[in-house]
């Protein structure tokens, strides 16, 4: 198994708040990783060191054995790693196809005086992106909504909205950052069919995720955050057995 | 003569000019919540530019069509603005990004009269003239007076708008300019250069107020360093009535705050019995920027309509 995503030692801290502290992991190319902890245990801060929204104060991501820590979000994205968010971050006042299409902007490169002249080159683009738009909806399964503002849509269809837009960047990883969220059993089971296939399309996935069932089925490893520190990483059922994990995640209940 | 029509018409070809350089303000307020105030000095510099270009060329070919030289004066004072736009940008306002909003507020006024200033001494206190170059033909419809540079002036505006109407909706660079309107953070997390569309917004917004000045100094035939005050303000006003950060009303305050300066300049003699006169004119846009800020400050589309970008 190669490594895909490298984190090493990386640490974060706001104001007095050590937010994460020297967390290392790894995600192998194929599989779905799954990042549990109780609430505030640094899981989304992670995220937002992954994506390039937070600078680290130490340590290094790689992704493919290229260096992530230091840049912008939009050169993380287009190094191969997009992501969903906890709280449903859609444009909000554009149409579910412009969302995904501006998901293609890292990957499309024509200007405005290309628009303006009517240009092949960027005509042929501009069909390019629409066509692949309109096949993400149809694989997230919400191809009747396309050209329906994002915000109209129903709350299920928004999260998958979130994952289109992320695909169409052509990711090699997908973070996501609790896609059940809110879900109900229905379209939670859609959701784990949807990120299986994606799997078995190559895609490797990093998720965050509260509903402990789906991630023990889903993920192939996990890795657990507690108070910002790594406490454990390995697979479903040897994390699920280790007693600071259960101290400190499933909590009494569980014993 | 019909006055109603001819102040149609007036108000309509001012109302355009209004409107395009509204579109400036508008942009930047869509996407940085930021007031450019520099931004009606940029008109000003678009005019001063042209002229200065006709000027020369004037000299140098004596008698060369009055049209070609209009064109050689925008093809010069189009990317002047635009760099200068650009400019003021990333050296004003992008080391303010993350400042409290009153920072980059102060810094715009501060741009403003930098650029009336160095407009002052490059081309003096005193107002230049419009050369007579163009078409001086009029044409009567229905009673009223209509010039061939107010045909130029309102056909070329609109061209011009729906043009960015387009690229707004239809482009790669239009959406990300929406996106980025709504969340500059998530644009960036989705693989927009959230600075290089910053920088395009002051590109395009550059280049119309460039074009409206132009147009501004050949309808009143002259240009002057202050001008760029009184019409930035004005557009500023237009933009608050159509609903700041969105497109389509700073068309439509541009439009109307047009028309309501024209009406009100050509009835208010009669209103008040000849108590105030047409010189009255300019005070309308404020009253209406105040009205507008009374009763309905989020403008007459709202700030976060659908076309924000």
């Amino acid at each position: 198994m190669s490594a895909l995503l490298t984190v090493s030692g990386v640490s974060k801290t706001f104001g007095g708040l050590q937010a994460l502290s020297d967390v290392s992991l790894q995600v192998n190319a194929g599989e779905i990783f799954g990042l549990i902890g109780p609430n505030g245990a640094g899981k989304t801060t992670l995220f937002n060191a992954l994506t390039g929204l937070y600078t680290v104060d130490r340590g290094e991501i790689r992704l493919e054995g290229v260096r992530l820590d230091g840049r912008k979000p939009h050169e993380v994205l287009k190094a191969g790693l997009a992501r969903t968010f906890q709280n449903i971050r859609l444009f909000a006042e554009m149409t579910a196809l412009e969302n995904v299409l501006v998901g293609r902007h890292a990957r499309t490169r024509s200007g405005v005086l290309g628009a303006v002249l009517r240009l092949p080159a960027t005509r042929s683009e501009e069909a390019d992106s629409r066509a692949r738009a309109h096949a993400l909806l149809e694989r997230v399964g919400i191809a009747q909504h396309a050209q329906r503002l994002a915000k109209n849509l129903p709350y299920g269809d928004q999260r998958r909205l979130e994952i289109a837009r992320a695909l169409a960047s052509e990711p090699t990883l997908l973070a996501l950052d609790e896609p059940a969220a809110g879900m109900n059993k229905a379209e939670r089971s859609a959701l784990r069919d949807l990120l299986l296939q994606l799997q078995a399309d190559g895609l490797t996935l990093l998720l965050i995720e509260h509903d402990v069932k789906l991630v023990m089925g889903l993920c192939s490893r996990l890795a657990v955050l507690d108070y910002g520190v790594k406490i454990a990483e390995g697979t479903p059922d040897v994390v699920s057995r280790d007693p600071k994990v259960v101290a400190a995640y499933l909590g009494d209940e569980a014993l | 003569m019909d006055i109603f029509l001819q102040q149609l018409i007036n108000g309509l070809v001012l109302g355009s000019v209004y409107a395009l350089v509204a579109l400036g303000y508008t942009m930047v307020y869509g996407i940085l919540e930021l007031i450019n105030f520099a931004h009606g000095e940029i008109t000003m510099i678009g005019a001063m530019v042209a002229l200065a270009v006709i000027g020369a060329l004037t000299l140098a070919a004596p008698g060369a069509p009055g049209v070609l030289l209009l064109g050689a004066g925008l093809a010069v004072a189009i990317p002047v603005c635009v760099a200068l736009g650009l400019v003021i940008e990333r050296v004003a306002y992008r080391p303010l990004r993350h400042a409290p909003r009153l920072a980059p507020l102060i810094t715009a006024i501060g741009v403003s009269i930098v650029l009336q200033n160095v407009a002052m001494m490059i081309w003096g206190k005193q107002y230049i003239p419009f050369p007579g170059i163009l078409p001086q033909g009029r044409h009567e419809i229905l009673g009223a007076t209509v010039s061939d540079v107010q045909v130029a002036i309102l056909v070329l505006a609109v061209i011009i708008m729906l043009m960015l109407i387009l690229v707004v909706q239809k482009t790669r660079l239009g959406r990300a300019m929406r996106a980025t309107a709504q969340s500059r953070q998530v644009a960036s997390l989705m693989g927009v250069d959230v600075n290089r569309v910053i920088a395009a917004t002051f590109a395009i917004g550059s280049a119309l107020a460039a074009v409206a000045g132009v147009m501004v100094s050949a309808y009143y035939g002259l240009a002057h360093y202050y001008m760029g005050f009184l019409l930035g303000l004005k557009a500023f006003s237009a933009a608050v009535l159509g609903g700041i950060g969105n497109l389509g009303g700073a068309m439509l305050g541009g439009l109307l705050l047009g028309l309501i300066e024209s009406f009100g300049a050509g009835y208010i003699g009669d209103l008040t019995g000849g108590f105030l006169g047409s010189n009255y004119q300019d005070v309308f846009a404020f009253f209406v920027l105040i009205a507008v800020l009374v009763f309905r400050p989020s403008g007459l589309l709202g700030a976060r309509g659908a076309e924000r970008a």
